[in-house]
């Protein structure tokens, strides 16, 4: 893999994840030790915040909990205020696989695509979901692809690389705070924007609390599917790309 | 028109006193400072739309006759239903762009946070 010649960042959405989150960080130092590393502590109770800066990286700390979308989000504007040219984008928990990180990012960094999506499902990728989790995600593909025509293994993947384009048309209003996966997919593709997905390796969680744990997933899955529904209603986004 | 058509004495007296009270009570939070007058106005002025209603039974007829609602107190109630659907989306929005605000305030000052995290190391450094 080439060294990419834009300045990567890399964003790592965190919501008390003390616990978890030292062994990423040293993941990703192991990865590439030149990667800078941004922390979005979106108002942990524990010491995230602290485990974080501690193994070095730079942590931008929210004053209460927003969501997800809002935490990732954080990191984008952030990306584009310190001209970072891509973001990596990957979870807090350890599922992610941060020695992947180069493979997502050559993808951005040599043009192939604007989004780099890091599927569990190609290639040598083993990991199998619960199967409501699955029939959900499967719903979501079908649903990406009658929307966009892109056949794409993993819409909900979190483990994600961003051109700087892309990023710059994540940091504005209409992005979701809460769950930002299949739908800013969508929007990003009817966009104009070109997805490109990598075979990553994904782990099962160990311990803490799921985004999706108790009635969550039924939230997740009732405003994911309005999102997405709302995305070929809305024009707006289309033109967007150009700027 | 038959005197079936209108509102009774007691319907009209307890639709007159019920929506002045509402009236007073919004006004004496805004005198109060408790309500702020830009979110006010919509109550007023669906206060002052109810009371008209009552006051005037050719317009409540009228309505009723447009809607084709089977009597007066129909009529009012439905409005009333109409009204308060129009406060509650005008809160909606009214949340929803706040917490817009919120949300980008909040990322501003994590932004600004790295920030100052960055110039205690330089200075710590030095």
């Amino acid at each position: 893999v080439a060294a990419p010649a834009v300045k990567p960042l890399v964003v790592i959405p965190a919501y008390n994840e003390a616990a978890r989150i030292g062994r990423v960080l040293a993941g990703v130092r192991a990865a590439d030790p030149s990667l800078a590393i941004l922390v979005v502590d979106d108002g942990s109770r524990d010491d995230t915040a602290a485990v974080a800066r501690r193994a070095g990286a730079r942590v931008a700390r929210l004053p209460f909990n927003n969501g997800a979308g809002v935490a990732a989000q954080t990191g984008y504007k952030y990306a584009l205020r310190e001209g970072y040219g891509c973001v990596v984008q990957l979870d807090a928990d350890g599922q992610h696989e941060p020695a992947d990180i180069p493979l997502l990012l050559a993808v951005v960094a040599r043009g192939e695509a604007d989004v780099a999506i890091g599927s569990r499902f190609m290639g040598a990728a083993r990991y199998r979901p619960s199967r409501p989790r699955r029939a959900g995600m499967a719903i979501f593909r079908v649903l990406t692809y009658l929307l966009t025509g892109s056949r794409l293994s993993d819409v909900t993947s979190g483990f994600r690389a961003l051109g700087a384009d892309v990023v710059r048309f994540f940091a504005t209003e209409w992005y979701p705070r809460d769950y930002a996966d299949a739908d800013v997919l969508i929007t990003a593709r009817r966009a104009g924007f070109t997805i490109r997905e990598v075979a990553v390796r994904m782990y099962p969680r160990t311990g803490g609390r799921s985004m999706h744990a108790g009635l969550t997933p039924v939230y997740y899955v009732f405003k994911m599917l309005l999102s997405v529904a709302l995305t070929p209603l809305r024009r707006g986004a289309a033109v967007r790309k150009g700027r | 028109v038959t005197v079936d058509g209108l509102l009774t004495p007691r319907q009209t007296l307890f639709a007159a006193v019920t929506t002045t009270l509402a009236m007073l009570f919004i006004i004496d939070l805004v005198r109060r400072r408790r309500l702020a007058e830009e979110y006010s106005w919509l109550w007023l002025l669906t206060g002052a739309a109810m009371i008209l209603l009552v006051a005037s039974d050719r317009l409540l007829l009228a309505l009723g006759a447009l809607i084709g609602a089977a009597t007066p107190i129909i009529t009012l109630l439905i409005f009333a239903v109409l009204f308060l659907f129009a406060i509650a989306v005008h809160y909606s929005l009214i949340i929803s762009r706040l917490s817009e605000q919120v949300k980008a305030l909040a990322q501003e000052l994590a932004i600004m946070s790295t920030r100052g995290e960055a110039g205690r190391d330089r200075g710590s450094a030095s």
